[in-house]
């Protein structure tokens, strides 16, 4: 590994330390920065740079850093600015820790994108972020997929992650507003939202405790890949599938044995392989100056068509969230 | 002296009383608290800790510590995971389900004897040994698996039965291993020479050779049976979870259950400690953790309530003490 | 252990080494050899990596923990330990980033989040010397409970702090970035502290044999006490530093930094059961450490690579470490 590495390091080198004048001769280098290593779902979003890079002719790499706490990504970026990188995409950890580190990478003309997350409140500080759906969506589908799933009747709960995941409580905001605004949900009624901080141990804990405060829970809709896994498991092994419905967002490899099992009817997500996918021709486009990251402009990609350059500079992969069953789960392979 | 004073003055007694007061306490805010369904899922969340805890304790009793456990988690529950995601069909048979058992087993003895090769030949401070192979392990755990997930699909689902399906009283089998490996534990350290050669050493490291242990077998023994017992924990994990992931198995379980031994009135001095009071303590994290949810505290506060119970049985610990000196010297006098 | 535990000073009848055996026999040499190594392997796995500008701006992201490490090399030389002083860092600066959110005028939370950094301080002090409780275990407890209470103040949320208080690592003395040059004058007050002074002296003393040192009259009680203070307050400090460099403050500031100030110690050759250590060796080895990570970041490195390679020198360090000891005692 560390020979592979050391040799990669060398020939980037000697390929580097020629141009310092010529880019346009040199292939643009695309850097992804995830939250964590070992996180499954940043297996789909680099699978997505690779394939582009592949065919646009750009030079990827993945990294990430041990741990998922605030300031753990900074060394990384820091490091990248020093290997001179024409494009640092990055999933970051805080919306504002890394305002400082990213600002230098701006200033040494960098192209830095947020991927799949971004610096809410702190948009400056970086150039593009790229998002799988209008994120205003996120609650009325999953409200709409619940509801089905429970014939529109009866007592549900809602279990999160992190008491301040920004995405989280957008999502959740929206479910509540759904609930209350649109009559077709008059009979469904929300009786809580907690936590479990996307560990296993913790989600199981309070998935438990939601069946034991609220006995009549009909429903249980997990917006976070590792509460609805937990969720599933527990309602799977108290065999109560019939009388409990477990639906979120999730990972398909996570979630196909449950769907298989009749744990779960349904749930939903994104493509996380369209983000890198996505990503990687925006960034080439823009450093090749065939796209203009202006607000409301657009640009064409290969099998995702049309995207158009929204409020804040982002944009998003797909319109609505696709919803996964047994029908087509196993089309899925991330 | 009293039958009552005894056991009173025993530390168990005084753990049994902290479960039972939180449980009233509790029960009294939440009813549903005191309900066997909620003790089926109290149970369910301390076979793993338990498991450890066995192994930690006795480590501890011999004066030493081992903050490398939950690494060894996970790297032994990584290879298994491997085992189950690699395509052996060319071999000609499947491998069966049962085979991570043994192997994460041995994985986490070799990791164990490792250590205590390490802290005993090398003659090294066990926390700062331990402290690096805590780091080193997780390196390798990243390292066998390429930093890739062993999904759910991938562990068989009597494996995963094992935390589901019940052999007697809707008990899963997960929490009949746990309790017998406390049992068997039991049994080693007191009915066994080996056994109570750890508390020897621990007791007095410098006077137990001169008794004839052999401090270096025994120092041996008990890592790599903290070791194992990490290994069989980490086989569980993949059967409690249903899933292996490089970095969050096993992540901050030394905390977990290093807190649940000294709860337990494990001295951190060596030589004192008992199998009881190490499942007590257990339990005793094991009614918090249940019972946070129950009561809508929120995960923000429950690490200082982890911190501060640690320091207030720290300080129990110290008033138990004392107050067995004082009686000792009145007795004497 | 207790028969290498005798100070080599003791032995005044034994000839004097020549100076060269002295000096190679010392672990500082040793993390020196280590340092110029990690240097020179960084040099070969990445073509970026030798830029002092660089390797100096890569410092200022350890620097708040390699100055805590400075203090605790003093506490672990006493015989003791502190684990608590990263969380530590956390609660302070989430006290002080939470009060001028809340409106209180910043030099005034400045001094509340010091303030609460010697409370943490005291209260390790009063339980480890007060109650005689192990140090070890008292830490462990007090570095949850601390990261606890950072959690209960801030939550998950990240609070800001005014911009004309973020960037303490864009200062620069002589070219160098200040919290840098807050660690070598740090360094060089705590090295001429311990090695120069009777105070110094006494530190070891108490952790070479501390029954020994409160019969020849030296108080060890007060002399810990205010090594715990000292830990608690710089800790504070250097909390504070890292909400200015990152112009946030999360509960998870510097998580998992016990680890690093530990392995910062011991890779100086401090001698875990205490009497043993210097300043100078903790100051070489944080340089080590930090050379080390970033070369393998800016090489591209798997960090699980990392994570091998650091726990794989922590181990030959002591390793080395009590070789060098027990060579020196014959």
């Amino acid at each position: 590994m560390l020979k592979r590495t050391f040799l990669a390091a060398t020939g980037l080198a000697l390929g580097l330390t020629m141009v310092t004048g010529a880019f346009a001769a040199d292939p643009l280098k695309i850097v992804y920065i995830g939250k964590n290593t070992g996180n499954p779902y940043f297996d789909s979003i680099t699978g997505g740079f690779e394939d582009a890079c592949k065919s646009l002719g750009c030079e990827f790499q993945f990294v990430a850093p041990a741990t998922a706490e605030a300031t753990s990504q900074i060394p990384f970026i820091e490091a990248q600015i020093q290997r001179g990188v024409n494009v640092i995409a990055i999933a970051p950890n805080s919306p504002d820790a890394l305002n400082q580190v990213l600002d230098s990478a701006k200033a040494k003309g960098i192209l830095v994108l947020t991927v799949n997350g971004d610096l809410v409140g702190n948009e400056g500080h970086r150039d593009a972020t790229i998002l799988p759906v209008d994120f205003t969506k996120t609650g009325p589908n999953q409200v709409e997929l619940m509801g089905s799933l429970i014939g529109y009747k009866g007592e549900i709960a809602i279990l999160s992650a992190t008491t301040e995941a920004p995405d989280q409580n957008t999502w959740i905001a929206a479910m509540n507003k759904t609930l209350v605004e649109d009559a077709k949900y008059k009979d469904m009624k929300l009786v809580a939202t907690v936590y479990g901080d996307d560990q296993p141990e913790k989600s199981t804990t309070e998935m438990e405790a939601l069946l034991s405060n609220f006995p009549n829970l009909v429903g249980v809709i997990a917006p976070t890949t590792v509460g609805v896994a937990a969720a599933a498991q527990v309602v799977q092994s108290r065999g109560i599938a019939d009388k409990v419905h477990v639906t979120g967002l999730g990972l398909p490899s996570e979630m196909r044995d449950f769907v298989k099992d009749g744990t779960v009817t349904a749930f939903q997500l994104w493509s996380p392989y369209n983000e890198g996918w996505l990503a990687a021709h925006f960034a080439v486009g823009v450093i090749g100056g065939t796209i203009k990251n202006e607000v409301g402009s657009t640009f064409e990609v290969p099998t995702l068509g049309t995207i158009k350059i929204e409020e804040k500079n982002a944009m998003n992969t797909q319109a609505e969230l696709t919803t996964f069953d047994a029908s087509n789960i196993d089309n899925f392979n991330f | 002296m009293s039958f009552l004073a005894t056991l009173f003055r025993r530390r168990e007694a005084g753990i049994a009383v902290m479960i039972v007061l939180f449980c009233l306490a509790v029960g009294i805010a939440k009813p549903q608290f005191l309900t066997l369904d909620q003790m089926r899922i109290i149970l369910l969340l301390t076979p793993l800790i338990m498991i450890g805890a066995m192994g930690q304790m006795m480590v501890i009793v011999a004066r030493h510590v081992d903050l490398s456990i939950g690494s060894t988690l996970g790297v032994s529950a990584m290879v298994s995971g491997m085992l189950y995601r690699f395509d052996a069909t060319w071999l000609g048979f499947d491998v069966p389900w049962w085979t991570g058992i043994p192997l994460s087993i041995v994985v986490g003895a070799l990791l164990g004897l490792a250590n205590g090769v390490l802290i005993q030949l090398f003659r090294l401070p066990a926390i700062i040994v331990t402290l690096g192979t805590l780091s080193l392990y997780r390196g390798l755990t990243f390292i066998i698996s390429n930093a890739k997930q062993i999904d759910r699909q991938w562990i068989p689902s009597e494996l995963k039965g094992l935390s589901q399906t019940s052999p007697i009283l809707g008990i899963p089998w997960i929490i009949f291993i746990a309790f017998g490996i406390a049992i068997l534990t039991y049994v080693f350290l007191m009915h066994t020479r080996l056994g109570r050669q750890v508390y020897a050493i621990g007791s007095n490291p410098v006077a137990a050779p001169l008794r004839g242990i052999n401090v270096t077998q025994v120092t041996l023994l008990v890592f790599t049976l903290s070791g194992a017992l990490a290994g069989l924990a980490g086989i569980l994990y993949a059967s409690r979870w249903g899933f292996v992931n490089p970095s969050n198995t096993g992540s901050g379980f030394e905390f977990q259950v290093i807190a649940a031994v000294v709860i337990g009135g494990v001295s951190i001095n060596g030589g004192v400690g008992t199998v009881l009071g190490t499942v007590l303590g257990v339990l005793l994290l094991g009614c918090v953790a249940a019972a946070l949810p129950l009561l809508g505290i929120p995960g923000t506060s429950q690490a200082a309530i982890y911190g501060a119970v640690i320091l207030i049985a720290l300080l129990i610990d110290r008033t138990v003490r004392q107050q067995g000196i004082a009686s000792l010297r009145r007795a004497r006098a | 252990m207790s028969a290498i535990e005798t100070q080599p000073a003791v032995q005044d009848a034994a000839p004097a080494r020549p100076r060269w055996q002295v000096l190679l026999v010392r672990p500082e040499t040793m993390t020196f050899v280590l340092l110029v190594l990690g240097i020179f392997a960084g040099g070969l796995l990445s073509p970026f990596f030798l830029d002092i500008n660089y390797i100096l701006k890569s410092f200022t992201l350890y620097a708040e923990f390699a100055i805590v490490a400075l203090v605790l090399t003093m506490v672990i030389i006493g015989g003791e330990i502190d684990l608590s002083p990263a969380a530590n860092m956390a609660l302070s600066a989430c006290i002080f980033a939470w009060l001028q959110q809340a409106g209180v005028p910043i030099p005034v939370a400045v001094l509340i989040g010091l303030a609460s950094g010697l409370v943490m301080g005291t209260i390790n002090g009063l339980m480890v010397i007060g109650l005689q409780l192990p140090s070890i275990i008292v830490t462990i407890g007090t570095l949850t409970l601390y990261r606890g209470l950072a959690q209960i103040i801030a939550g998950d949320k990240s609070i800001r702090v005014p911009e004309w208080f973020i960037g303490v690592d864009r200062i620069m003395v002589a070219g160098i970035p200040l919290p840098v040059v807050i660690f070598i004058a740090l360094a060089i007050g705590l090295g001429v502290v311990l090695g120069g002074t009777i105070f110094g002296r006494q530190i070891y003393q108490i952790g070479t044999n501390e029954v020994a040192a409160r019969h020849a009259g030296i108080r060890s009680a007060r002399i810990k006490f205010g090594l715990f203070l000292l830990v608690g307050i710089v800790a504070s400090i250097a909390g504070i530093m890292t909400a200015s460099r990152l112009g946030s403050v999360r509960y998870d500031l510097g998580l998992g930094g016990e680890l690093q100030m530990v392995l910062m110690a011991m890779l100086g050759g401090t001698y875990i059961f205490g009497g043993r250590g210097t300043i100078l060796g903790t100051f070489l080895a944080a340089w080590l450490l930090v050379i080390v990570s970033t070369g393998m970041i800016v090489a591209n490195v798997l960090p699980a690579v990392q994570l091998v390679v650091l726990g794989s020198l922590l181990i030959v360090s002591i390793i080395a470490t009590n070789f060098i000891y027990s060579r020196t005692q014959r």
